[in-house]
């Protein structure tokens, strides 16, 4: 027993601080339960909404303004071209710059203020990169807003995150295995090739799944660039025009005052959406733990 | 004279006696590495002070001396791992075979292919047994099965570990005990075939009986290599040297045989280092 402390006074502080330590778990455990609440209410309301209008129609069929006859076929092919041109444009820059600013630039004023851009960058609003891409994409170089132009615009808005990721899991592979690598004769590139980049590889990947979940999810960016929602062809390569996913989620909530079933397209659509965002999580979750070593 | 002087004494006989019994005849051997007024800075700290030193060919050499006196920093220079560390400086010349590896001239790839490493922690790499003794002559361009097959059991067999693992060359590495994996991490070492090896403290992760084993293991390597070892057990150092360096804050003390540096140390900074007095 502490000396200093008679019973009593020992008693009440102890009281005192075991009755704080479970107000303070009952409130983070309120907390957690907040963010499962509100997940749980988007799912039902959208699901009760939206789910009886899936079916084949739904998912294969064209625009359509009558909402029996809408199908969102369409907007699906539109988002998956645009993943054809983020994901290897994101990984390629994103992944080659992380590997420069860790492995091979000096550590000096140059670096740093790359680094420093890339993390403001990462927080300035989508919507800027929307007219970063209509003045740069779809004006400058002519483009149209083509699936190139849509996808170039979504790379520059997830390029930070994407490259912050990359840059944290290259940091994490332990000094030691490089080390290893270069003590028998190796060059940088053969020990980034054969030791760094497979070690960091599961992380890049988590990063980079969920900087494409971010892309195909982002709608701002898109009305900017002018994507419509409309009677279009599908699309069928870099240089059609296409709608996506987001995009027709918008139209039809916006027009649902006009047309009430909208609302239950666009809950259809949004449904469609998530299932694509969990499959795609569910492929990072599987590759990393495929390739997850311990070290 | 101290007990642990004497303890010191009976082990460097015993050594004398074991050359003497296997007939092995004392010849001046060619010089390794020859340094000449080495002086390292990582940026503000100066590290090496002025280092002399003259390494002989296919013997244990020996680097002792108390915590942070600069001893990792010295062998590290020997195979310029040293410049990983942003802000290094050198000053002074460090000879291999005759040529100045500090010259910027000198490829590193070409000096740590000659000059192998072994660390103080095992490390190594998150793959198969077989796949890490390979992986030193893959990027070296060696792409023939029958000859990687046939590196990989001779390295593991040149460090006394191929019974312990042979039949199970493609399991994951991790899967070794600590005194097995730095066995492995030496034959990845020799699987390189280089000249020298360093070893940076190669055995104060491991238990004695692994201990043993690898201070057996260096015995036989010195026979084809000329082996640089940093150690902090002075029975160790007596063991299995031929020359030993006593290094303090960065300057080498005394420098010589084995024999004479334990028995009859000619600086008394020496005599208290290994006699337990400091450090
Ligand atoms: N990467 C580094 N950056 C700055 N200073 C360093 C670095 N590595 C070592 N030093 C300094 O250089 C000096 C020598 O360090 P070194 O690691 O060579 O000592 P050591 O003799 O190997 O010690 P130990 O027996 O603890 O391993 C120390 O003062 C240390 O603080
Ligand atoms: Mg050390």
């Amino acid at each position: 027993m502490l000396s200093k402390l008679d019973q009593q006074q020992y008693t009440k502080r102890m009281n005192n601080r075991i009755r704080k330590n479970s107000v303070l778990q009952s409130v983070f455990f309120l907390s957690a339960l907040f963010g499962l609440f509100v997940l749980a209410i988007l799912i039902i309301r959208v699901v009760t909404q939206g789910f009886g209008w899936i079916d084949m129609d739904f998912l294969t069929g064209r625009l359509s303004t009558d909402p029996e006859r809408a199908g969102i076929m369409g907007a699906i092919l539109g988002t998956l071209w645009v993943m054809i041109v983020v994901i290897p444009v994101t990984m390629i820059v994103g992944v080659g710059t992380a590997i420069y600013l860790e492995l091979y630039a000096k550590k000096g004023k140059f670096q740093a203020s790359i680094q420093t851009n890339i993390s403001n960058l990462a927080g300035v609003p989508s919507i800027v990169y929307g007219l970063l891409g209509l003045t740069v994409f779809v004006r400058l170089m002519d483009l149209g807003n083509v699936v190139l132009a849509g996808g170039l615009t979504l790379s520059l808005l997830v390029l930070p995150i994407l490259i912050v990721a990359a840059q944290e899991a290259i940091r994490a592979v332990p000094s030691h295995l490089a080390e290893a690598s270069y003590g028998m004769g190796a060059t940088k590139w053969q020990t980034i090739q054969r030791v760094i980049l497979p070690a960091a590889l599961p992380s890049i990947l988590t990063g980079s799944i969920l900087s494409l979940s971010r892309a195909i999810g982002e709608t701002a960016p898109l009305t900017v660039l002018g994507i419509p929602a409309l009677l279009i062809p599908f699309p069928n390569g870099f240089f059609d025009t296409f709608t996506a996913l987001p995009m027709q989620i918008y139209y039809w909530t916006l027009d649902s005052s006009l047309v009430a079933e909208y609302a239950n397209l666009a809950a259809a659509t949004i449904i469609v959406l998530l299932v694509l965002l969990f499959v795609l999580n569910s492929v990072a979750i599987f590759i990393r733990n495929k390739f997850q070593h311990r070290y | 004279m101290s007990v642990v002087m004497m303890e010191n004494k009976m082990t460097v006989q015993l050594n004398q006696e074991k050359e003497q019994s296997a007939g092995t005849a004392i010849e001046e051997k060619d010089v390794v590495f020859n340094t000449k007024e080495l002086n390292l800075w990582y940026s503000e700290t100066h590290a090496l002070k002025n280092i002399n030193l003259s390494i002989n060919e296919k013997e244990v050499t020996a680097i002792i001396g108390p915590s942070g006196c600069g001893k990792s920093t010295y062998i590290k220079t020997l195979n310029r791992m040293v410049e990983l560390v942003p802000g290094v400086r050198t000053t002074g010349e460090i000879t291999y075979k005759g040529k100045n590896i500090l010259d910027r001239s000198f490829r590193v790839e070409d000096l740590r292919t000659q000059v192998g490493m072994v660390f103080q922690k095992p490390n190594p790499f998150p793959k198969s047994i077989y796949e890490n003794i390979v992986y030193g002559p893959k990027i070296h361009g060696i792409r023939n099965k029958k000859i990687l097959d046939e590196i990989v059991e001779q390295s593991l067999k040149g460090a006394y570990i191929w019974d312990e693992v042979k039949d199970r060359l493609h399991e994951n590495a991790y899967g070794l005990s600590g005194g097995q994996q730095q066995r492995l991490c030496i034959a990845r070492c020799l699987a390189v075939q280089p000249d020298v090896i360093l070893m940076d403290e190669p055995t104060s992760a491991l238990d004695p009986k692994s201990t043993l084993k690898i201070e057996e293991l260096i015995q036989q390597l010195k026979k084809d290599y000329s082996i640089i070892i940093v150690t902090h057990n002075m029975q160790q150092a007596a063991r299995i040297s031929d020359k030993t360096a006593f290094f303090l804050n960065g300057e080498v003390i005394e420098f010589g045989d084995t024999n004479t540096i334990f028995t009859n140390p000619s600086d008394s900074r020496t005599e208290d280092y290994i006699s337990g007095r400091f450090g």
